[in-house]
């Protein structure tokens, strides 16, 4: 079942939660809403779910339109940021009440939850409470909870937010195999960039009540529509010059820039990803930025450089491998340079 | 009044707490050994001082009413409370007042705490703050607004109802009405908190899986709260069954009538049948003790019943971007 979001508004009082949002998610997808705090994504999930009521847009599950329906009889699974499981029933019960409610007949509702409890793994935890259980089992729990009415959405708040790392790892993991498996259409909201691209198919970024991109994850990677989101996913170096007729200067640097071939100069923003600039020990002939390491971190896959540029008041990142960093001999305090193999330009909005 | 500290925030280490600074141990330790160990004759000075505060206050009234009760043998003391059909009709009274008062107060009460702890609207703190009054207000002074509006000849409503025949004033419903004007905020002022404290996330949850209003009322908010029910219940009671201001103003006090236990006692005392007074007051002190041993009980009860804490999952944890609740 798809879910199509048409212009929705939100506001509680005078702050805008949802600024004309248009969203399209396909049955059966797994799409991440992605953003920093205060962007709106929670209240997005929650108007999906019907537990908020858009001021302006409309809703649909497929060809229904179900703005003014009420979350219970939206039949949608919902998983809360700290899970909301009944405190007071066991994970048994947990599990089984979306079926008491729908008044199913003891037999099915037995065979229904222990299929659940077979499917998180946990089928001898049916007569414990919450409270003794672990986060990620908590976490598992109310997963099955949500699913056990067969809903044709399943939401999830920050699904992960609240464990740790290496149980944060497998349960991503464990959650793209049952969308897999079970297949039901699903939203995820989380302020992770990695696991939004980790788990999702698509990922819809967030900023202020607006839809900034929406693509798959290589592709709004790769090719971000504006620098939020360039500077949201990932690290980043950002620049400050022009760009004139296809060239762009920055300081003594200057590269081409095909895609701004405009005659008169304009001033520009210009990001570059860490791994995309490159050191070397001597000029190449390349245009580069002369720079001082300041520090180095070797561990790990890649080898972190932070330099400071010569001239002007500007720190970079690079990213490089390890064999190269250690090929080069380099240490703190020598002098580098720093030439782009790609830079992204944004041109300052002229909303602002 | 333990009003304010909810039973939910109690500790589950406070009851078996107490009883570790017991006298033996503090008879072994002569000299103050540590900085957090005062003087012997600080330590037993305080401990007589308290000890006889709550002696002269509390222990010798208690024992001396049931002394005086069972003066003249147990066989006086149940003639007393069951062969006095004055005496009979007053327990009858307060057996009817008391569960009418508590039942309204208790479906009132969960009613208000659960719109004020949900929901903001429009004078939510005024509601609040109404609740509270019949704590800053004077029984008595209850008592003479009910005759203000329910008087016969001068009341507001008074005159049309008993023009159709409806007795409010000097009679049950009066008493009914200024009991539960008085033990108004009991219930209501243990759950707000209790509310509060869990947050509306379980409430949410039950909806969106389908639960109708009434079957998350019943399935999840009300087992989550039911200590502070319980709690606010048996206070209630208690107040309940000991008002004497607001009813000895609104009964007209008719004997074999409109009395109450508490009035009852009164009345005995005036016409010098002091055993009888003594004996009537025992009821109402044991319910007291009663009602303090439940207390006790329920806190322990709710104690054991939280052992295993959920640390992981603050409870309470609303979403910031969530003004309102659209229900």
């Amino acid at each position: 079942m798809s879910i199509t979001i048409r212009d929705v508004s939100k506001r509680f009082g005078a702050s805008v939660a949802l600024d004309g949002v248009t969203l399209e998610v396909p049955a059966g997808g797994l799409v991440a809403l992605l953003g920093p705090s205060g962007s709106g994504k929670t209240t997005l999930l929650r108007v999906i779910a019907g537990l908020e009521v858009p001021d302006e847009g409309s809703i649909h599950y497929g060809e229904e339109n179900v703005t003014n329906l009420p979350a219970r009889q939206r039949n949608l699974g919902f998983v809360f940021q700290h899970y909301a499981l009944f405190r007071h029933l066991s994970v048994f019960e947990n599990v089984a009440f979306a079926l008491r409610v729908r008044a199913w007949p003891e037999e099915r509702v037995r065979e229904r939850v222990s299929e659940l409890l077979h499917l998180i793994r946990m089928e001898d935890f049916g007569p414990r409470r919450p409270s003794e259980l672990s986060g990620g089992q908590r976490q598992r729990v109310a997963l099955a909870r949500a699913l056990a009415a067969q809903p044709k959405v399943l939401l999830l708040d920050e699904p992960f937010g609240a464990l740790d790392a290496q149980v944060r790892q497998e349960l991503r993991q464990w959650l793209r195999r049952l969308h897999h498996s079970v297949g039901v259409t699903t939203v995820l909201v989380t302020h992770d960039q990695e696991e939004a691209f980790e788990v999702a198919d698509r990922v819809v970024l967030l900023n202020r009540g607006r839809v900034e991109q929406a693509g798959a994850p290589l592709e709004v990677f790769e090719n971000p529509a504006n620098s939020f989101v360039m500077d949201f996913l990932g690290r980043v170096n950002v620049f400050h010059g022009r760009v004139e007729a296809g060239r762009l200067f920055l300081g003594g640097l200057e590269v081409p820039c095909p895609d701004n071939l405009h005659g008169e100069p304009r001033a520009a923003a210009v990001y570059v990803r860490p791994h995309e600039l490159d050191i070397d020990g001597e000029p190449n002939g390349l245009p580069s930025l002369p720079a001082r390491v300041l520090h180095v971190n070797p561990a790990g896959p890649v080898a972190r450089v932070h330099l400071a540029a010569l001239e002007g008041n500007l720190t970079l990142q690079v990213e490089v491998t390890p064999e190269r960093w250690q090929g080069l001999g380099l240490k703190v305090g020598d002098t580098a340079y720093v030439s782009p193999r790609r830079a992204r330009v944004f041109l300052p909005d002229y909303a602002i | 009044m333990q009003l304010d500290a909810p039973p939910a925030e109690l500790p589950p280490a406070a009851v078996p707490a107490r009883p570790a600074r017991s006298a033996p141990t503090e008879r072994r330790t002569r000299a103050p050994t540590s900085a957090r160990q005062d003087p012997a004759v600080v330590r037993w000075g305080l401990t007589l001082a308290a000890v006889a505060v709550l002696g002269v206050l509390v222990v010798v009234p208690v024992v001396h009413v049931f002394w005086e009760a069972l003066a003249d043998g147990p066989a006086v003391y149940w003639n007393n409370l069951v062969r006095d059909p004055a005496t009979r009709h007053a327990l009858a009274l307060t057996l009817t007042v008391v569960p009418i008062a508590v039942g309204l107060n208790l479906v009132f009460g969960v009613a208000v705490a659960w719109a004020v702890a949900r929901f903001r609207f429009p004078g939510r703190s005024l509601l609040v703050t109404l609740i509270d009054l019949p704590f800053s207000v004077s029984p008595v002074v209850a008592g003479l607004v009910f005759v203000l509006l329910f008087g016969p000849r001068q009341g507001i409503f008074g005159p049309w109802l008993y023009a159709h025949g409806i007795k409010v004033l000097f009679a049950t419903p009066g008493i009914i009405l200024v009991t539960c004007f008085v033990t108004l905020p009991f219930v209501a002022r243990e759950l707000i908190p209790v509310l509060e404290a869990d947050g509306p996330e379980e409430e949410l949850a039950a909806l969106t899986l389908g639960a109708s209003g009434w079957q998350m009322f019943w399935r999840v908010t009300l087992p989550n709260i039911k200590w502070g029910v319980l709690y606010g219940v048996l206070l209630c009671t208690a107040r309940a069954a000991g008002e004497f201001g607001a009813v000895h103003v609104v009964s007209g006090r008719i004997t074999g009538k409109t009395d109450t236990l508490p009035l009852r006692v009164e009345k005995l005392l005036q016409e010098y049948r002091t055993p009888a007074a003594f004996a009537v007051a025992s009821v109402l002190t044991s319910l007291a003790l009663v009602t303090l041993g439940a207390k006790a009980w329920l806190e322990r009860a709710e104690a054991s019943s939280l052992l295993t804490p959920d640390p992981s999952a603050p409870r309470g944890e609303r979403s910031k971007e969530r003004k309102d609740e659209a229900a």
